[in-house]
Formats: C-alpha cells, structure tokens, sequence
C-alpha cells in the first residue's frame, strides 16, 4: 500500500466532508487506484465533497501540507489523467454533487454540479424540448465535470461540436482554495481572456471545476440511421469523404472494422453481419422528417456507388437504439479477445482516413498484434485498439513500439495525438512531440500561473 | 488448503470501463466506487492475486453486492461482477467457516419442517389477534423503524402453512393433459399460501394434474447468497431425486427466486459424473409458471378486472431466468385490465434477500427510487411473481401510504377464472 496519511490531515478532511465522504481503508482506496485504463496509482485518502465550499476548504487543506490533489468523476477516462501518477495524494470525487441547480428555458441554458452524469443532464433537458448534444460513449458513466476536465468528444460532435462548444461558464476551485467563476448565459462575451476554453480540457491541473452552466440546443425532432457495409475498409473510409463532399451533414458517422462488428454481435447477438470488413453508421437528424429522411437515403447511395455492399435503415426506435447500443458497446467488447486493450484517439484531417487506415493495418502486421480500428470517422478521429496482455512483457514492448508508430503516423498527416480522451500519463511521453517545445513552454507557464505549488493533478500531461 | 475459487477469466478481461457503475442500484444510491460492480471485481482480483488481503472489510463489499446481476447482463466483456461477488463469499467460507450457516442454512431452512415450527409465533401473532391490537393502539408506530418496516414486510399469513393442506396430488379439471410437478417454495407456502393455491387452481383450470411432494427441501438460493455452495449441491441432489420419483413432464414453480435457483442446478452439478445428466434432464423441465402457461394453450379467463396495473420485474425472474415477456402477456389476456410498463421495471426493489435486513438503509434507498416509479404510473395494482419482492414492495407502499395493491400475476389470472369458486 502507499503512504500513509497523517491522522491530523485526515481529521481535518473529515471535519470538511463528514465521516460518509472521505474514504481511507485499504479496500477504498484500491478501487480509487484505477481508471478506464489499465494503469493504477493508490491514493492516500479520497474525497467525496458535496459543495463548493467544503471543496475549497479541501484544497486550502491540502496547499498547506503540500499534498497532491487529483479530480476524479466517475473514473471512465482513457488517459489515466484521474489517478495518482505515484502512490499518494488526495483523490477529489464529485459523484456526490450530482445535483441539476437550474434549467432556464428562456435562455436555453442547464446549471449543474460536476458530478450530474452527462445521461442523467441529457434526459432532464429533453423532458423540457432541449438537447444536450455531447455524447461521449461513456455518457451514462461519465460526469459532466469530467466531460469538461476532458472535453469530452462523441459521436455528435460531426454536426455538434464538441462539449467546450457549449461550456458557457464554469465556477471552480483554484489551487489555493478561492473561488473563480467564469463567463455566465450571455452568448457572447469577450471581456478578457477566454477563460471557459481554458479549463476546458485542462485535465484538473489548473483548478477543481466544481459548478458547470451549458447552452442547450433545440432537440432535433427526427433523427434516421443506417447502417451500410462494405466487402473494403479502404472504401468505407472513402465513402465518408464522398458523403461529406455532397454536402450532407449527418450528426454522426461512425466506422468499425471487421474485428470490432465481430465483437459486439459476440457480446450482444444483435443479428449483425460478421463477415463484412467495416461498416459504418450514418445518422441524420433534423426538424424536418422529410429533410432528414432524404440525407439519410442521399447518404445511402454515396456509399453504394462507393462498394457498400448493403445499406440497411433502421426502421424504428428500437432498431437504432439497437445500433448505437452496439457502437457504444465496442470498446469494452474487444476485451472479449484478450485481457487488455489499448485504446487511442488520434484525430486526423478527414481526407487523411484511407492513407491513416491503411498505415495502422501495417503497423498491425509488422508487430503482428491485431488493431481494431473504430471512431468517428465523419470527423477524422480514429481509436484504433491495440489488444495484448500486459503479463507478457514481450507484448508490451510492442505495444510501446506500436504506439510510437501510431502517434507518428497521426502526425505525418497532420492530425493530433488525442481527439477527445486527453493526454493524461499515457500520451505524456509524445507531448512536445506534437506541440512543439514553444506551446508546451508558454503551456507550462499557464500551468505555473495557476498552481505554483504544483499540487493540482501533478505528473500529467507535462514531464515532470 | 485446496481453495474452490474463481477462475482467472471470471475478472482478468475486466478493463474497468465503468459501463456497470450505471446499472448497480447500489453505486447509485451511494456514488461510491467500492460499492459498485467495476469495484468488487478489482477488490476480488487484488484479494485473489494477493495484493489485498482477504479482510473482512473486503468480503464485505461481497456482501453489499443485491445480486440483481443487472451487471452481468450488461458487460460486453462478458464479466459476470455480481456472479464474482457470490463466489467471493464461498471463498471466505472456506477460510473462515462461520459454524451458525450450517446450523441455520444447513438444519433449520433447508426442512419445511422446522421453518413451520419456527416461524409458528408469527401465526400466532395474526390468529390470535395481536397484530390487530398491534394496529388499533398504533403501538407499531412507536417500534424502531427498521422493525416497523420488518412488521409491515409480513403478508396476512394463512393459518396453517400451505404444505400441510395441499394434496400430492391436484386433479385437472375436466381432460388431463398435463402431468405436473409443482415446486412449492417456503417463503410461498409459509407466507404467500394464497396465490401459490391459486396457482394450482389456474394450472387445473388449463388441463394440469399436478404433483406436489412435501418432502423437498429448499432450493438452496439462501445457502448460496451466504457462500455454502456446499450446502446447495446437497439439496439440488436431493431436489432432484425427489422429483426423479414423481414422473412428471414438466417442474413448475411460482416463486421466481426459488426457479432461478433450479435452472442453476445443472451447472451446480455439472462436474459430478454421477449427477450431470440428471441435473440435466431435471432443468430441462423447470419452468417459471408465467413461463409454463405461454407455452400451452389456456382458456380465456371470462371475468373483467377492471383497474389499472403496473408490473415489476424480479431480478430472479428477469435476468436470472429471461422471464418477462411472459407474465406481461398473462395479463393482457385479462379483459378490462389497463396494464401501464412500470419505467425502470427491471430496476431492483431492493429486496434482494437478507439484504434487507443487513443493509438496511441502502435497501431503503433503492426501495425509494422504485416508488417513487411506482407512484407515477398511478396504478392500484402491482404484479410481481417473487415473495421477496413484494414483501419489500408491501412495506414500501405501506410506509408511503400510497394504495396499491401487491399480487402475484397469477393470483390476478386465477380472479378473472373465477377464483376459488369458478370451475
């Protein structure tokens, strides 16, 4: 087990939180040593506030001893970024602020503590006619806190954009226990600088985001999806640029390769083709039935003349939920192939997707570990999977050869190391690789500027 | 020591994406990550591999666990957390053996016997009029709420237990054309006398002779929960052999924890040489009785029932069997019945067996959310085939004085036949 925290500091966070909201036997703190990823670092006490207040007096607690703060939602995050990176420290977990504070349907505007699950948000704004578009694959086991701490993407983002695209204002900790409340329900603001973006993705090492006000949109009242298949991944990923260049905007377009199909009809029996080399899944939505109807059937023929061998539309509710079921379910569905998995999210510019696509089947084969490869192909942003098992060392050897490669074949062409999952521990190794030795020099000097102590979530993104 | 435990590929493919922290009543009520499904499968891996030791705080995380298994059903990895957790408990046993299981689970429960004779006060309190003085001088107010809630849990209990008055054997009304063994379950025959009764009606009404025999012993699921898998094998082979002399097509029951538990013997004994086709053939019979009845014809009940219903799936019943489209269509075969889908039906109610008592407040917890769905349907009847169930379910509304009606489906079925009066 790691360090052991002293009684007096304990006493202190339990004066703050009450007994019920900080956790410290041996049991609590190994579940709170893990994320979404296979990386572990054991804190030495965890947190589980229910205010801002008792937040803030939390961190002064921890500026004055010096301790490690990490935030942590629901722990979902593919980067590692809210965990320990050494034994230690005080993880913050705001699942028990999971309160909506306010729905202001003549601004369009949803109020919420950082701990309300982005499903949980979606489906109380939708009970009044709005739509919170960010949809993570995680959205029913993620925090709108973490969302923002990630900016998280999805499968929207295509039409939508991402979650900072609706961060309107943001109340959060500092690392020295004030209080900062940025933006507010104007649509436009620009007096100063532009402090929402800021936090935004800043991964908890900046400040605790506590509190979030987001922009709500119209909900969409029609939406069609179609499921098109293709004998070719090479000519699925072309018909993606063929569907966008006809000037079709679907909310979503989804690819998955043939591994990826073959383990969610595993996992769910959802009477899916497995004998296809990649699919994709359009959908479109709208306000106008037969609008939607039409892009939807548009999009169709695109993929036909492009080699699709079938173009299926799901023909009512529970057939598209059906679908989006089995895309949300293919991350954790490869695990069905072996016992870990290494899922990254390079982002490249779309016309990109045939040469990347094809790049990482090499790479595949070169160190002869399967790739699965899935994502959001409408907006460039892949994931392809590594599977292996971290026991043999051999393996991850190759792993870490295997992402080197990928990471630099996103970058030959332009794209970017993370679309929506962050940079966390895991991707800190290619960190300046990426950006540059300028921005990761004026990127530490914001660092700095907020958290001179160095306590907020320590040891990620930046080499220490 | 030679441990069972379980195997390495019941938690190794875990890649705690968290998708079961969503569907764990219990991470829900307490936003915790030790108290969801992703949490006990890491603490089971880091106990078995060494990492942690087998604490009692540990193996008490196994036990926090309601086994709704709404987590296994969902995990595209295909890991089975609450299966795990149970598992976890057997481990422990072996360990640290607690002598009162076997006397409790291994003497007293598993004999219909004894559990008449133990729970004989409990008549008493009824037929004697106690609990009506109970009620009248509202002393039940003034009792501690946990046991107020344990008073209110107890059904109106039938003067004599329902094993004593049942025949062997239940004629068909008119044509045999079924021959049927009826599994009668304690807490049913001990609680619920009623509506196991009128399960057997219903069953005659639709052409079953049915065979009860009175020497079986419990379906082993209380044994289970506690880590005594030991004790479930011994009366899964006894359960067995008893029906083996009955020759009988098909084993039904009306208890959906008690047929969870038979369907599970075949994999229980599936190891043993002498018993794995036996197992076999036995579960190929088992039937939940919603699940008999769609598969035969039946008469058009005639009377109307006129309100509206809601139903609530037991996790038993739901997910442990597959069972829920069946009892939905018993109902509609009922004229005048308004039937309303419960939202989050097949959410725990909080039940879960003992839990109720050693997790009190947290069964309290996920009890609320279930009312509060149960409020808004506005029904004034709620069907749910499982005793745990609705003793929970009872104590709940009665707590919130809301006036609905607690049943089994098939207790609504045998009123639209005509009750104990209508042939």
């Amino acid at each position: 087990m790691g360090v052991r925290m002293e009684n007096r500091i304990i006493d202190h966070l339990i004066r703050i939180a009450g007994k019920e909201g900080v956790l410290c036997t041996p049991e609590d703190l190994a579940v709170y040593s893990y994320d979404g990823t296979f990386a572990e670092g054991v804190p030495e006490v965890v947190v589980l506030p229910q205010t801002t207040e008792q937040t803030s007096e939390i961190v002064k607690t921890a500026a004055e001893a010096r301790i490690p703060l990490i935030a942590r939602g629901m722990g979902s995050g593919l980067a590692a970024g809210s965990i320990p990176i050494r034994a230690g420290g005080i993880v913050v977990s705001f699942t028990r602020m999971n309160r909506i504070l306010e729905i202001d349907t003549g601004n369009s505007t949803v109020r919420a503590q950082a701990g309300v699950v982005t499903a949980d948000l979606q489906a109380e704004v939708e009970k009044l006619g709005f739509f919170y578009p960010p949809d993570p694959s995680s959205i029913r086991h993620s925090t709108i806190g973490g969302n923002i701490a990630c900016n998280a993407g999805g499968a929207r983002c295509l039409k939508y954009g991402v979650t900072g695209n609706y961060v309107l204002g943001l109340t959060v900790v500092l690392a020295d226990g004030r209080i900062l409340k940025t933006g507010g329900k104007p649509i436009k603001d620009v007096t100063g600088y532009n402090l929402n973006a800021l936090f935004t993705a800043s991964e908890g090492t900046l400040g605790l985001i506590t509190e979030a006000l987001l922009r709500l949109v119209a909900r969409p009242r029609f939406a069609k999806t179609a499921l098109a298949e293709f004998d070719s991944l090479d000519s699925a990923s072309r018909a993606v640029n063929a569907i966008i260049a006809a000037g079709i905007v679907p909310a979503s377009l989804e690819l998955m390769d043939q591994t990826a199909i073959a383990c969610i009809e595993e996992a769910m029996h959802l009477g899916l083709t497995t004998d296809v080399a990649a699919s994709l899944i359009i959908e479109t939505d709208g306000s106008d039935e037969q609008t939607v109807l039409r892009e939807a059937e548009a999009a169709g023929s695109i993929c036909r003349e492009n080699g699709a061998r079938s173009v299926k539309v799901a023909q009512n509710e529970a057939e598209r939920a059906g679908l989006w079921k089995a895309r949300r379910s293919i991350s954790p569905s490869l695990a069905r192939k072996a016992p870990n998995k290494l899922g990254e999210d390079i982002t490249v510019p779309r016309s990109a997707i045939p040469e990347v696509v094809q790049r990482l089947r090499e790479i595949s084969a070169k160190y002869n570990l399967p790739i699965v490869i899935f994502g959001h192909a409408g907006d460039g942003n892949l994931h392809p999977n590594i599977l292996f098992d971290k026991r043999k060392i051999e393996e991850w050897e190759k792993v870490e050869q295997m992402v080197r490669e990928i990471f630099a074949v996103a970058l030959a062409n332009g794209g970017t190391l993370s679309g929506e999952h962050g940079v966390g521990v895991l991707k800190r190794p290619y960190f300046e690789q990426a950006l540059g030795p300028v921005s990761v020099e004026v990127q530490r000097r914001i660092k700095q500027a907020f958290d001179p102590l160095n306590i907020l979530n320590p040891g990620k993104m930046f080499k220490e | 020591m030679n441990l069972v435990k379980p195997k390495e590929s019941s938690y190794l493919n875990c890649i705690r994406c968290g998708l079961c922290l969503a569907a764990c009543p219990t991470y829900r009520e307490h936003l915790k990550e030790t108290a969801s499904p992703r949490g006990r499968v890491a603490l089971a891996r880091k106990g078995l591999e060494g990492q942690l030791k087998l604490s009692p705080n540990l193996i008490e995380q196994m036990y926090s666990c309601f086994d709704c298994m709404a987590c296994n059903d969902l995990c595209p990895v295909g890991i089975h957390p609450a299966d795990l957790a149970l598992s976890m408990r057997q481990v422990q046993e072996q360990i640290r053996p607690a002598k009162w299981k076997d006397w409790l689970f291994g003497k007293l429960i598993s004999h219909a016997g004894r559990m008449e004779m133990a729970t004989w006060p409990l008549r008493l309190y009824q037929t004697l009029g106690i609990r009506r003085l109970v009620y009248m001088l509202g002393l039940n107010r003034i009792l501690p709420n946990r046991i107020r809630d344990l008073e209110a849990m107890l059904p109106h209990l039938p003067q004599r237990p329902l094993r004593r008055i049942l025949p062997e054997v239940t004629k068909a009304y008119g044509e045999e054309r079924y021959r049927v063994g009826f599994f009668l379950g304690c807490a049913q025959s001990l609680l619920f006398a009623d509506q196991s009764a009128a399960t057997l009606r219903v069953l005659a009404r639709n052409g079953c002779t049915v065979i009860t025999p009175k020497d079986i012993e419990c379906c082993g699921m209380p044994a289970r929960g506690y880590g005594r898998m030991d004790l479930v094998e011994k009366q899964a082979r006894h359960n067995i052999a008893v029906f083996e002399r009955c020759n009988v097509d098909k084993i039904v029951t009306d208890c959906a924890t008690c047929g969870s538990t038979l369907k599970e013997y075949e994999s229980l004994l599936a190891g043993d040489p002498e018993w794995a086709l036996r197992a076999k053939e036995f579960r190929s019979k088992v039937r939940d009785i919603s699940e008999f009845l769609s598969e035969i014809p039946m008469r058009k009940p005639t009377k109307r029932i006129e309100a509206r219903v809601t139903y609530h799936d037991p996790c038993h019943l739901r997910r442990g069997q597959q069972v829920w489209k069946e009892p939905r269509e018993l109902l509609s075969l009922i004229d005048g019945l308004e039937f309303v889908e419960l939202p989050e039906a097949d959410w725990c109610c909080g039940s879960a067996g003992s839990q109720l008592i050693t997790h009190y407040e947290t069964s309290w917890k996920v009890l609320n959310r279930k009312l509060d769905n149960i409020a808004g349907t506005e029904a004034r009847i709620l069907a749910s085939g499982c005793p745990g169930c609705q003793m929970q379910l009872n104590a709940g509304l009665q707590r919130r004085k809301l006036p609905v009606r607690v049943v089994h489906p098939v207790t609504l079925l045998d009123e639209a036949y005509g009750g104990a009066d209508g042939k």
